[in-house]
């Protein structure tokens, strides 16, 4: 017999298992979808082949100084584009906004998943899913109109209460205290609340009773249990939101336009005075009327701020994904 | 075995009645659980025993729709009392639960020590505290050597004897044990059991368990308890240990100690 093994068995064949399309409309599906998500590839790569190209000239032009100068004179004879203002105040704004909304988000998410009523919980989180769902404009004018002239007394008072700490020093004693980081902080807060909470309600709802059961058991209250399991379980997932939400704060831009000085002297920390930077936002400013040099720097700070927004999501996916090992089980 | 102080206390529920939301599913039970004596709860599931232990440390109100009448009796005193503090009471009432819940974020040791932080209480001599602890609950040689390792690296026995030894180390006058062997092989049942019959020597235990031949093998006396279709559980039988099964006095008892249903 041909098909006999060595030692005299009959060969066993294999037979062939198809996962692929079974029907002529399941070949069309597949491909169709096939199209569709590497179409998502394809424009993110275009998108940075288009930036990069047309970045390239200031960044050859400018070199390392374009991240660290601040100048910005881009129809000069020999032009001059630095971006590091707007570089460090997207920075100084997403992380004031960041250390506001945390704590709220935390709260929120706490309250919605322990404290709060079933039916009061499913209103709490449609509100706050409603304010992810606000256009920036609207909030940029909200901000302005409605928000800063309650925030500046903010601002006064933890100027004239804290102002020994350099961030709430202000050089002049006649501050407005209006157009500052601390304000623009605030609105891009309001503006992450919403993706961190759903991400910490998330999270809590995970949480195994069992060890929440156990910590009260153990003689804890509420609040140690928050403290000591709670968070402790949680705080991966978390984190992972917090920087999903500075990713959101990194990139925003109209809202900011409304309530920002933007300025090209640097402000490394005081939130109270009236000058700051955003990269997006400059970007939005000067778009309109640039010259074809100020172009390509608009592009440059364009591909900046794509990076490090890119930079910080794929750092919270990251993150989220190596959450809770233990969870797993 | 460690000499530790007797510092256990008698504990005693009377007519308790126990409701969530309109639903009743527990009425008047009178049960006395004697000072260094292990009182087995058995009976078919949602008769209402792992719910009546929950009454006994003041767990069950912690469910929104919890509802209780009666009174629960430590020393004489009313756990449910208004001057009580919900987390005193849980302090002197440890419990331990049917799946072994070690912290994940902590150590061996912290576990051991997650008590006394999450009741705000002073630690004086921690390595003391732990080493105690564990020996009581028969699992120190297991871990001497690895006291910082995750609590989740330790096998699932171990990690109940962790749970243990984690109650333990708040010096409980009482410990509520809610089917505590239920997800472990006969070995770690067998080495809990023997770590109940030593602890009696020092607490009162309450113990829920499904396993008959266990109830006979760690408890001294046994409380049968039973509900109807649509109506609250309650006490059939409460005597011995050796009365319960031998001679039992209703023949539901009867039937139920000896696996005709349940």
């Amino acid at each position: 017999m041909a098909n006999e093994q060595k030692d005299g068995s009959p060969e066993v064949k294999k037979r062939k298992l198809s996962s692929g399309p079974l029907s002529k409309g399941d070949k069309w599906f597949f491909r169709a979808t096939a199209v569709s998500a590497n179409f998502a590839f394809v424009l993110v790569a275009l998108i940075v082949v288009f930036l990069f190209a047309n970045a390239w000239p200031t960044l050859s032009s400018q070199g390392f100084s374009f991240f660290t100068g601040s100048n910005w004179n881009p129809d000069a004879k020999h032009p001059v584009m630095q971006l590091g203002p707007m570089l460090w105040g997207s920075l100084l704004i997403g992380f004031t906004g960041v250390l506001l909304a945390t704590p709220m988000a935390i709260s929120a998410a706490y309250l919605i998943v322990y404290l709060l009523p079933k039916p009061a919980a499913k209103v709490a989180t449609t509100v706050i899913d409603l304010l992810a769902a606000l256009p920036s404009v609207v909030i940029g004018l909200w901000g302005i109109a409605v928000f800063t002239p309650v925030a500046v007394n903010w601002a006064r008072i933890s100027n004239q209460l804290l102002g020994w700490i350099p961030i709430f020093h202000v050089k002049d004693p006649n501050a407005a205290f209006t157009d500052s980081p601390f304000i623009a902080g605030w609105i891009v807060a309001v503006m992450i609340v919403p993706i961190i909470t759903s991400v910490t309600r998330e999270i809590f709802s995970q949480m195994d009773d069992g060890l929440i059961n156990g910590a009260l058991a153990l003689g804890g209250s509420r609040f140690s249990v928050f403290r000591r399991v709670i968070m402790p379980t949680s705080s991966s997932g978390i984190i992972g939101g917090i920087l999903l939400g500075l990713g959101r704060a990194l990139g925003e831009t109209v809202a900011i336009l409304y309530v920002l000085q933007l300025s090209f002297k640097i402000n490394f920390f005081s939130l109270l005075e009236s000058r700051g930077g955003a990269v997006a936002s400059w970007i939005l400013a000067r778009f309109g009327e640039a010259s074809n040099s100020e172009f390509h720097g608009l592009m440059a700070a364009g591909l900046v701020i794509f990076l490090v927004t890119l930079a910080v999501n794929m750092l919270a996916s990251f993150v989220v994904n190596r959450a809770q090992p233990w969870r797993k089980n | 075995m460690m000499n530790a102080t007797s510092t256990a206390s008698t504990l005693s529920a009377e007519n308790v009645s126990v409701w969530f939301g309109e639903r009743q599913v527990l009425q008047d039970v009178n049960l006395v659980f004697p000072a260094n004596q292990v009182t087995a709860l058995i009976g078919p599931s949602g008769c209402g025993k792992s719910t009546f232990l929950r009454t006994l440390n003041r767990m069950h109100e912690l469910i929104p729709s919890a509802g209780l009448a009666g009174r629960v009796l430590l020393d004489g005193q009313d756990i449910y009392d208004p001057s009580m503090d919900a987390v005193d009471v849980r302090i002197k009432i440890g419990m331990v639960f049917q799946k072994p819940n070690p912290f994940p974020t902590m150590s061996i040791k912290e576990n051991i020590l997650s008590g006394l932080k999450l009741s705000g209480r002073k630690i004086t001599d921690a390595d003391e505290l732990v080493e105690t602890s564990l020996r009581r609950a028969s699992i120190w040689n297991e871990v001497k050597d690895r006291l910082g390792d995750q609590a989740l690296s330790l096998s699932g026995g171990q990690q109940q004897r962790l749970c243990i030894a984690r109650s333990l180390a708040m010096n409980p006058e009482v410990l509520l044990m809610d089917e505590p062997c239920s997800a472990l092989d006969p070995g770690s049942t067998r080495r809990i059991e023997e770590t109940i019959q030593e602890l009696s020597a020092s607490m009162t235990i309450v113990i829920v368990t499904h396993n008959m031949q266990q109830a006979q093998r760690v408890s001294d006396q046994t409380a049968f308890f039973l509900a109807d279709e649509n109506t609250p559980g309650g006490v059939v039988e409460f005597g011995s240990t050796e009365n319960v099964f031998n001679q039992p006095i209703d023949p539901r008892t009867n039937d139920y100690v000896n696996g005709h249903f349940g």
